[in-house]
């Protein structure tokens, strides 16, 4: 800093630890009061900057060049610490690095490259609900829908073998806990990092893959030298880390949205074609994906404050998507809304490069349930999961009735 | 320091027209333009080998390769060289485009990505130069072993030998008119797997290319052709219409709002996030007329299908274009 600088403001503090139980049980009070002390938060217990306005949150997640995600996008400082894992070669790197498999993932998970997969995946939805009516009408909209329909088609869109997809679930829960501190959550998922981490890195493998397959394009990529052959096994990692439980929770968050919001749900079933609409509000409403942190690569004003060079900056995805300088009744889930331009699913060059597979899962889910399900309510206590980055649902007990 | 605004970054119309910022020239022949945001604001992200569609002021599109700093998020440069049969597009660019110009502008799109390797070598024929001169940028940075031959008419008529003096001996400058047709087998070496051979220039010049790496290892060789004016259907400046197929109502977009909020306008929301073309969140199938394409996403002959377009950026080429909505 030149001594010409405008003078730093004091940053407004807070102690607030995000990653408390208490916090993560409802983060809604801690967003509304992060928002309100300032453009920048100091976060005093870590001593990280964090942003909870959608327009410095927007502003942060589209500047690569002085945000930086090759120091990793958790709290911990890769500068400093050593990785839990290999970084990702797409969510913790940057450019030039970051370019090929960007590029590579892009367009293996285009909208032109899900276009075939739409009409199997529509009869996989409807043969699932028909399935879980034919048990009943009330039942547990988490375990029965939301947490069994990615698991159905996506693992084999990408082409693993069917053994041990068990797996899945708990190594993306470990993998998002990681992003956060070293808590509970954290000691929680150690135990079998191990295991999980062998059983995920073996499913990588070309002679594993099936032959066709999001796997197999990554694979054919690398052929190309498009990619080099040690980038395929984690770009196909990067698939099975991030795009099993993030579907899954943003299921549980359109299917809770609904439960919730009966009004909606009817205006759905007269325009089934808000489906898509419909998962990208509950995507902003409840922001399965609450955080992500960047590192500042020089000393970065943002409005009166300054962060400086390898400070960690904490990105409250989740605040920004509700904050009423740029959302009118932010609270409220509502299909009149043109919920475009959420940050949900990141917003640059790090854009979630799977939200056109997650948008296809949800919207022919959805779309099953509207064609035979008249009304759909809570029928009992909902229950959290608690993850250091993601807004889970342990169990969302709903009632139905049919047409 | 830098200093992030707290204002989002341009999005639709805003980033689909950029305003002349400088005009320089760099060699015989060679001038270079500077493009940014009216507004000032970040321009879409691009990776070395991207170009850009320019829709110039007398409608016509040329495609010309980004060789400015990517870490500057507000700046294009592009290099444009004076064709002697232009059929319009390089002459108006040298003899009547002015700083203060509005053009509009599609893409970048990459046809010609640098791919990861630890070693690659660059041979650049005359303007074929401007997509290599960030590819070099990259290799350094990333400490690849690389060296690139350059060659070109004459010195006078080579654009870039000040920025490349930083490589030293990394650089082989070859104007003809000095040492003839340019060595490709001595330059080349012999065929081995682990390079990666980036050449773009004039047509000869690749057929060359493709000769001397025939026997080399598949997908060692990459390249891109400096394609000279041609004719192409010039861009709207008139406002179009778009029919709604499903709705049955008809909308016209005038110069200065897109597609998408047009539509918005009249109470048709299509979903979209970036609102830059480059997500493909509203992806929105096209069932009749010409789009003219804006957006980073489609190939050159997915363009060419015109199946589909990205409305929050894309245009029309047609007076009218009939959409799936």
């Amino acid at each position: 800093m030149t001594t010409t600088a405008r003078p730093t403001a004091a940053v407004p503090t807070s102690d607030v630890d995000p990653f408390s139980h208490e916090v993560l049980e409802d983060p809604l009070p801690m967003h509304a009061e992060l928002r309100e002390a300032g453009p920048v938060v100091h976060l005093s217990r870590y001593d990280v900057h964090a942003m909870a306005r959608y327009d410095e949150v927007y502003a942060a997640l589209v500047d690569w060049q002085g945000f930086q995600s090759a120091a990793g996008v958790g709290l911990s400082n890769f500068r400093y610490e050593e990785p839990w894992r290999p970084p990702s070669i797409v969510l913790e790197a940057d450019p030039p690095k970051h370019d090929a498999p960007r590029r590579v993932l892009q367009k293996v998970l285009g909208p032109r490259a899900l276009r075939r997969l739409h009409d199997g995946w529509a009869a996989d939805a409807e043969a699932l609900v028909d399935e879980v009516l034919t048990r009943g009408t009330t039942f547990d909209a988490v375990g029965a829908l939301a947490a069994t329909f990615p698991l159905r088609v996506f693992p084999d869109a990408v082409g693993i073998p069917q053994e041990g997809r068990e797996n899945l679930l708990p190594y993306g829960d470990h993998a998002f806990n990681a992003f956060g501190p070293a808590n509970d959550l954290v000691a929680k998922g150690a135990p079998r990092v191990a295991e999980l981490s062998a059983w995920v890195n073996a499913q990588c493998r070309r002679d594993v893959l099936a032959p066709t397959g999001f796997g197999a394009d990554i694979w054919a990529a690398s052929d190309r030298g498009d990619i080099t052959p040690e980038q395929a096994p984690l770009a196909v990692r990067s698939l099975l880390t991030a795009g099993v439980d993030t579907t899954v929770h943003g299921i549980s968050a359109v299917l809770y949205s609904f439960a919730t919001n009966p009004g909606q749900w009817q205006r759905l079933r007269e325009d089934p074609s808000l489906a898509r609409v419909a998962f990208d509000e509950a995507v902003r409403w409840e922001s399965p994906v609450q955080t992500f942190f960047r590192t500042a690569t020089t000393d970065v004003r943002v409005g009166d404050v300054v962060i400086p060079e390898g400070h960690k900056i904490l990105m409250f995805l989740a605040a920004a998507n509700r904050d009423p300088r740029r959302w009118a009744d932010p609270d409220a889930f509502d299909l009149s809304r043109d919920p475009s331009g959420h940050v949900g699913f990141g917003m640059g060059i790090h854009q979630c490069v799977g939200q056109h597979v997650a948008r296809l899962e949800a919207a022919t889910l959805v779309t099953a349930l509207a064609r035979r399900v008249r009304t759909i309510e809570l029928d009992g206590p909902t229950v959290r999961h608690h993850n250091n980055t993601l807004r889970a649902w342990e169990s969302i007990p709903v009632r139905v009735t049919l047409d | 320091m830098t200093a992030i605004s707290p204002a989002p970054a341009p999005v639709g119309a805003d980033v689909a027209t950029l305003l002349v910022t400088s005009k320089d020239v760099q060699a015989d022949g060679v001038l270079t333009l500077e493009l940014a945001a009216p507004s000032g604001g970040r321009l879409r992200d691009w990776t070395p080998g991207s170009h850009i569609d320019l829709v110039l002021p007398n409608g016509l599109t040329r495609q010309y390769s980004l060789c400015g700093d990517r870490w500057d998020p507000s700046a294009y440069r592009v290099g444009v060289l004076l064709e002697p049969e232009s059929r319009g597009g390089s002459t108006y660019v040298h003899d009547q485009l002015q700083v203060g110009d509005l053009v509009g502008v599609g893409g970048p799109r990459n046809n010609f990505a640098l791919v990861p390797s630890e070693h690659y070598l660059f041979v650049a024929g005359g303007i074929g130069i401007t997509p290599i001169l960030p590819m070099v940028r990259q290799a350094e940075m990333l400490g690849a072993d690389w060296r690139l031959l350059y060659g070109g008419r004459q010195r006078g008529s080579m654009a870039f030998l000040g920025e490349l003096e930083r490589y030293g001996d990394r650089v082989l400058v070859r104007p003809q008119d000095e040492y003839g047709l340019l060595d490709l087998p001595g330059f080349l070496g012999e065929p081995r797997d682990g390079v990666r051979i980036y050449s773009c220039g004039p047509g000869p010049l690749l057929a060359a290319m493709e000769r001397t790496c025939g026997n080399w290892p598949p997908y060692s060789l990459r390249t891109e052709r400096f394609v000279a004016d041609e004719a192409g259907a010039p861009a709207r400046t008139a406002p179009f219409e778009v029919e709604l197929a499903r709705s049955g109502t008809t909308v016209t977009v005038t110069p200065d709002v897109t597609v998408l909020d047009a539509l918005n306008s009249v109470g048709v929301e299509v979903l979209s996030s970036c609102r830059r073309g480059v997500c493909g969140t509203c992806e929105t199938t096209v069932l009749a007329g010409r789009p003219d394409h804006r957006d980073a996403l489609l190939d050159d002959d997915e363009r060419d299908v015109n199946d589909c377009m990205y409305i929050c950026v894309s245009r029309s080429r047609d007076d009218r274009l009939v959409l799936d909505l």
